[in-house]
């Protein structure tokens, strides 16, 4: 099996890795070695990969990397019971492929316990943001006799399990960091064979049940899971695990297999920071049924029961279709006639997916390239957020050179997987499921019925009326807690800062009873649209005792152009009146992708005030009287306490 | 092969680990003579050469090697499905 099989194989990486190092330019650089880490490499070639990245970085000051291109940053530190070292740069060109610029600590080996249980200088100074706690069965072993008791071994468990609860704990207390806690594979092959099962204290079901255990404790503490024993099950065991290696220098995963294992760790992070693919689009002929429907009709295409290949095709559907209830936005890019494109979703009588599953569906004769930017601009959605399926690798080609920020997946020549390959690329990483999630897909569909009207509505006002918008607002709660991470960290168009919390600095900022944190949902005629703005307001030194600087505005794209931000200043000026303030104080720090918002404020009846020293280079600042009246809007608002 | 041709192929194996061009692999050759080969870069030097290779060492018997001289033998016997050096310099 090969490692990281969805991407697409260099025809001669080791010469294109020394093409760049010569690449005297470090930004050039570093989009160089960006694009080659989203290529199949091995271990030899990822590290070296690796070594010429830190090079570069070390070239570039830590405040010019973030300018130099769509690149996030994040600290990871790696604390581990077994040898990690040899996976770092892995860990590191994984997070480049996944578009984050890694910092990495390694804990001294062994050592996690104390990392954690006491303050650990060097790790404190490298502040995580992200603390992959990666343990081996070894590290907590049955020590039960065999015919210990279930409930024997239930209690044993919870000792494990309460322990690891304290170390998530002071991770999150003393470091502020997203702890992701690896999953444990058991050590020792069967003692019992198939019966080890049935043998609660045998060491294979003693892990098994420790992992379960595990699971339902990170869920309730928030931590996320490096799920190795799944993942690793569909590998042949050898392929991850090396006892050679472990008894060579205690590496508990083989180092051929770091380039796997790096992605893995990787798209945990990413997701994590709002980087995982939105969207999926879709070739149809010989992508989602077998045929094509242009030569071969509706009745012609392989797709349904009776015909192994018609069946594959459907499981493939029946994947899709999920991916779509779980909040993934379906569409269509399709060489075709368009009438007879949509006729096989209509008409065919074996089809999962269904018309109104797919948000927005191009079907014509004109480029592809072309066709991904409309559906991007229909969606409203950035094409870095797009997976693009193809089974024809001409089209897939020209996608990566066109549009590089697609991924485009490599597919097996069976359709019995594409899904499993779609799977193993990982784009759709989660890092939380909220509600807002599972119904995505409607509010996409919904999206498009409010398109129609615009453009049958000739008034812009009689349109905003029609749509009877209420804003609910509330202070951010538990419940709303997991979506405001998720938005705070993906939202870069309408964000006026781009700030990024991780849960646990989310959460000590909202402690304080000085600070406004608002969430705001808008209904409409048409349905729910979910959390759709975020806003936070501070107190700050630079600006005094009677101001508050709004730290975070940021709003989906979904809702533009429907005064919600109107409603939404209404709400935040009774909100820090409520706390005695004067004044709002706002902040807009330029990115690449917020140009959208530059004069947010402006428009709002803000008045442009000096900036303060020191302040982020290009950001300008805004104050807005309290006591002013805030912009008209056609939208009621509602307060939830 | 022969340690000769052995120890060519593997002379091109430590140039692209270490991106050096440089680099001649004579059997006296140690860990100490080339820049750069710390307990990391070893343990690449060791997967780039069984994939070099097509071999996979055994536990225990990378730790007696001297020189490259001896991994070049040892290289040889993996290859040929001998029971390798282990005993002469473990």
């Amino acid at each position: 099996m090969e490692q990281l099989a969805w991407l697409p194989i260099h025809s001669d990486f080791a010469a294109a890795l020394r093409g760049t190092r010569a690449e005297a330019d470090t930004e050039r650089r570093l989009t160089h070695l960006c694009g080659l880490a989203g290529y199949q490499r091995d271990f030899v070639a990822t590290e070296k990969l690796d070594r010429t990245l830190q090079a570069t970085l070390s070239a570039l000051a830590p405040a010019d990397r973030p300018a130099a291109l769509p690149l996030r940053q994040a600290r990871l530190a790696v604390l581990s019971s077994h040898t990690i070292d040899h996976l770092m740069p892995a860990i590191r060109v994984g997070g480049l492929a996944h578009g984050v610029i890694l910092s990495t600590h390694v804990g001294h080996y062994g050592t996690y316990r104390q990392s954690l249980m006491e303050v650990d200088p060097d790790l404190l100074e490298f502040a995580p943001q992200f603390l992959l706690l990666a343990l081996d069965a070894h590290e907590m072993p049955s020590s039960l006799p065999f015919d210990a008791s279930e409930s024997d071994v239930a209690d044993a468990i919870q000792g494990y399990v309460d322990n690891l609860r304290d170390l998530w704990r002071f991770g999150r207390q003393r470091y502020s960091a997203q702890v992701i806690q690896q999953t444990f594979v058991a050590a020792d092959p069967p003692l019992f064979g198939s019966y080890d099962g049935l043998v609660p204290a045998s060491p294979i079901a003693f892990t098994e049940q420790l992992n379960k255990a595990m699971r339902s404790a990170a869920r309730q503490e928030g931590i996320l899971l490096l799920d190795l024993a799944w993942l690793a099950r569909t590998w042949p065991e050898d392929a991850v695990f090396d006892p050679v290696r472990w008894h060579q220098a205690k590496q508990l995963i083989a180092p051929h297999f770091a380039p796997e294992y790096g992605d893995w760790v990787a798209r945990i992070i990413a997701a994590s920071l709002g980087l995982s693919r939105k969207c999926l689009v879709l070739d149809l002929d010989n992508t989602i049924w077998g045929g094509v429907v242009g030569d071969d009709g509706i009745e012609g295409i392989r797709l349904g029961q009776g015909d192994p290949l018609g069946e594959a095709f459907l499981d493939f559907q029946r994947y899709i279709a999920a991916l779509g209830r779980r909040g993934v936005v379906l569409a269509v890019c399709s060489k075709n006639d368009p009438a007879i494109a949509e006729s096989a979703f209509c008409q065919h009588p074996e089809m999962v997916l269904r018309r109104s599953d797919i948000a927005s569906f191009v079907a014509n004769w004109d480029d592809k390239a072309g066709n991904l930017r409309r559906i991007a601009g229909e969606l409203n959605l950035g094409l870095d957020s797009f997976v693009f399926v193809d089974d024809n690798p001409a089209e897939r080609l020209i996608i990566r050179r066109e549009l590089p920020m697609v991924a485009v997946p490599e597919l097996p020549a069976d359709a019995a997987y594409y899904g499993k390959r779609l799977a193993d690329a990982g784009y759709f990483e989660a890092a939380s499921l909220t509600s807002d999630d599972l119904a995505r897909g409607r509010s996409y569909q919904a999206s498009a019925e409010r398109q129609a009207i615009l453009s049958r509505a000739t008034d812009m006002t009689e349109y905003l009326k029609s749509l009877s918008m209420t804003l609910v607002a509330s202070e951010i709660g538990p419940v709303d807690f997991p979506r405001a991470v998720q938005l705070i960290n993906k939202s870069n168009q309408f964000n006026l800062t781009t700030r990024r919390y991780t849960d646990a600095e989310l959460q000590d900022l909202l402690a304080d009873p000085a600070v406004v944190g608002m969430c705001f949902r808008l209904k409409d005629r048409f349905g729910d649209n979910g959390l759709i703005s975020i806003i936070l307001a501070r107190p700050d030194d630079q600006w005094g005792k009677n101001a508050l600087l709004i730290d975070t505005w940021l709003m989906s794209c979904r809702v533009l152009g429907r005064q919600v931000e109107a409603a939404a200043l209404e709400v935040v000026t009774q909100e820090a009146a409520r706390r005695g303030a004067q004044a709002l104080i706002g902040e807009y720090r330029p990115t690449p992708r917020n140009e959208l918002v530059s004069r947010h404020y402006e428009k709002l009846g803000f008045s442009p005030v000096e900036a303060p020293d020191p302040h982020v280079q290009g950001a300008s600042f805004w104050r807005f009287d309290i006591a002013a009246a805030t912009p008209p809007h056609f939208i009621t608002v509602e307060r939830l306490t | 092969m022969t340690e000769q041709d052995i120890l060519e192929a593997l002379t091109m194996v430590f140039r692209d680990v270490f991106d050096q061009d440089s680099i001649t692999l004579r059997p006296e050759t140690t860990a100490d003579d080339i820049e750069g080969w710390d307990s990391q870069a070893h343990i690449t030097l060791v997967v780039a050469t069984e994939m070099r290779f097509g071999i996979k060492f055994r536990t225990g018997e990378l730790e007696g090697l001297h020189n490259v001289g001896d991994f070049v033998r040892l290289i040889q016997a993996r290859m040929g499905g001998s029971p390798g050096i282990q005993g002469r310099t473990g």
